[in-house]
């Protein structure tokens, strides 16, 4: 059965989870919204930057951000700074790391939907007198709402599911960054199985059920991404 | 204050330019007509703002929406009402919540009672709680056109309203607008490249080519103009406010009177004194010296010929015609002018084939 160490990794997962996804719907949708709209020339390398984490090797990524947010780093300096210290090892160095590495699995659906929804619906709005900010809330996210559900749902997912870039950044400090794939890794390194059954069964689980919600509450979305 | 509506758009838009200077009666249906391509389009998405020509002024009834100076009030804050070409309607709204939509934020609440006497007034109100895509094409652009009504715009504009329907849905949708015509006392600017619907909504008339305004008038007399090429169309003809006179019930005939005579139609159940639009086609008119009186041709008045040009087809000439003030246009072949002897000021009377009432 599941022991304390094993529940301390899945509320810590799920806190990271929960944390990326929220920190990527605030961040990522207006990154998406201006990748769909914009005619700047940039838009090719910033959809580029946006994509690496799908191609490159965790272990690539965390290595870079490690770097960045270490003591000589651009982050690091940036929160010694600021009075954050390091991040590197800590929670809060998990988010950063995640929140990179799930960054397209949640710009890339919202980026598909608004481009899905159009112009026309927002000119309509605003025939109808509604800013372009009120036209944002009251129409381009109702009608993108299954993009949003998509990338929601992906970006939790795949926060869930990393591995190299945690071991990178976070090592393997029990209740702060030692994470359910960790934690499974762990229990086959000391050939503990059927701890590792526990858990890795319930990711099995928890991935099926994710991605049938999915594919239930969205049935016309054909997620587009990755 | 004039009450007006002045569109000056100068811009090279990527695949045309567009150069208009136009000055627009501020109230009444101007249609602004021409082939796609012609920048009719481009031009009424200027006077919403939903496109930005650097180079414009436009101006309702003194009110400034865009100048040379880099003024500019966006679309929102303009009090336009826009239907566009196919189904606009919010699909995640019900219909109620589509007309409610604008009505908030143009008035600030959306009066239950107003809502539903527009959607009795467009025959949309057993609708109400349906969703777009539950509609039909002709339903979905009544609802659009509520929807902008209700916003109690200063302008109404519409992008080839019916251009997506097939002909029984544009029957449909006809009515209400000839009753929107009546009813408004807005301008509305309505963009078509079919000359029934121009006729039958007009008041004014804009030809627009190739991002030029060819000519701009009222549509009786610009319909009558030799000098444009509408009138070398094969369907060219002249629109004729009439009124109705009576009714012979035992011919089933409905006499219409006109500045010009009188016209007898099949019986339509019109009240007497009711005004009714009419269209003479060139082809269904022809001329003679003398009034006829032993020909199957009833519908004939006496005419002043005020104008001859020659047609596209090198057989025929086109005739203006000016009956009591009306203008009206005639085709005949260039042989019969020339038996007739016709010179312009010549008194000839005009005998018409066939009267097509525009209801």
């Amino acid at each position: 059965m599941l022991e304390s160490h094993d529940w301390s990794a899945i509320w810590l997962t799920l806190r990271l989870a929960l944390t990326v996804t929220a920190l990527l719907l605030v961040m990522g949708t207006p990154l998406a919204w201006w990748l769909a709209n914009t005619r700047s020339r940039l838009r090719g390398a910033v959809s580029a930057l946006v994509s690496m984490p799908l191609v490159l090797p965790p272990t690539v990524l965390g290595f870079y951000l490690l770097l960045l947010m270490g003591p000589h780093g651009f982050i690091g300096r940036l929160t010694q700074a600021s009075g954050l210290g390091l991040l590197p090892f800590t929670f809060w160095g998990l988010v950063v790391a995640s929140t990179f590495y799930s960054m397209p699995f949640v710009v890339q659906p919202i980026q598909n939907a608004i481009e899905a929804v159009g112009t026309r619906p927002r000119e309509v709005a605003a025939t109808l007198r509604a800013s372009p900010w009120d036209a944002f809330w009251s129409v381009v996210v109702p009608l993108a709402r299954p993009g949003f559900l998509t990338a929601a749902i992906l970006g939790f997912a795949h926060t869930v599911g990393e591995f190299g870039v945690v071991l990178m950044i976070g090592g393997n400090i029990p209740g702060q960054t030692r994470v359910v794939s960790v934690q499974i890794f762990d229990h086959v390194e000391a050939l503990e199985y059927a701890q590792a059954h526990w858990l890795a069964g319930g990711m099995v689980a928890f991935s099926f059920l994710v991605l049938l919600a999915l594919y239930t509450l969205n049935p016309d979305s054909r997620w587009r991404g990755a | 204050m004039s009450e007006e509506l002045s569109i000056a758009v100068r811009h090279a838009f990527a695949d045309f330019s567009l150069d208009v200077d136009l000055r627009l009666p501020g109230r009444g249906v101007t249609v602004l007509f021409g082939h796609s391509g012609s920048g009719k389009t481009t031009l009424l998405r200027c006077v919403a703002g939903l496109e930005r020509a650097p180079r414009a002024r436009i101006a309702l009834n003194g009110d400034c929406w865009q100048d040379d100076n880099g003024h500019f009030v966006p679309t929102w804050q303009r009090s336009v009402g826009y239907v566009f070409q196919e189904a606009s309607l919010f699909a995640h709204l019900d219909v109620r919540a589509n007309l409610a939509y604008g009505m908030k934020r143009a008035l600030g609440s959306a009066g239950q009672d107003d809502i539903l006497r527009m959607a009795q007034r467009f025959g949309i109100d057993p609708l109400l709680s349906r969703r777009p895509a539950g509609l039909s094409g002709g339903e979905r652009q009544r609802v659009a056109i509520a929807r902008a009504l209700l916003t109690r715009p200063r302008l109404l504009l519409m992008d080839e309203p019916l251009s997506a329907l097939d002909a029984a849905r544009k029957e449909e949708i006809l009515p209400y607008l000839e009753a929107l015509h009546d009813e408004l006392d807005i301008p509305v600017l309505y963009v078509t490249h079919q000359i029934e619907e121009a006729a039958r909504l007009a008041d004014h008339l804009v030809l627009m080519e190739q991002g030029r305004v060819t000519s701009s008038g009222p549509l009786d007399s610009t319909l009558a103009r030799l000098d444009l090429p509408l009138a070398r169309n094969q369907d060219a003809g002249v629109v004729i406010e009439t009124h109705v006179l009576g009714h012979d019930a035992d011919w089933h005939l409905t006499q219409l009177g006109f500045a010009g005579g009188e016209l007898w139609v099949s019986e339509r159940p019109f009240p007497i004194g009711r005004a009714v639009r009419v269209r003479i086609l060139a082809r269904d008119v022809s001329v003679a010296h003398s009034a006829v009186h032993d020909s199957s041709i009833q519908n004939r008045f006496a005419c002043t010929l005020a104008g001859i040009a020659p047609a596209d087809d090198p057989a025929q000439c086109l005739l203006a015609l000016d009956a009591g003030g009306v203008p009206l246009v005639a085709r005949i072949t260039r042989r019969a002018a020339d038996q007739l002897g016709l010179t312009v000021g010549a008194q000839v009377w005009a005998q018409v084939k066939a009267v097509a009432l525009l209801e």
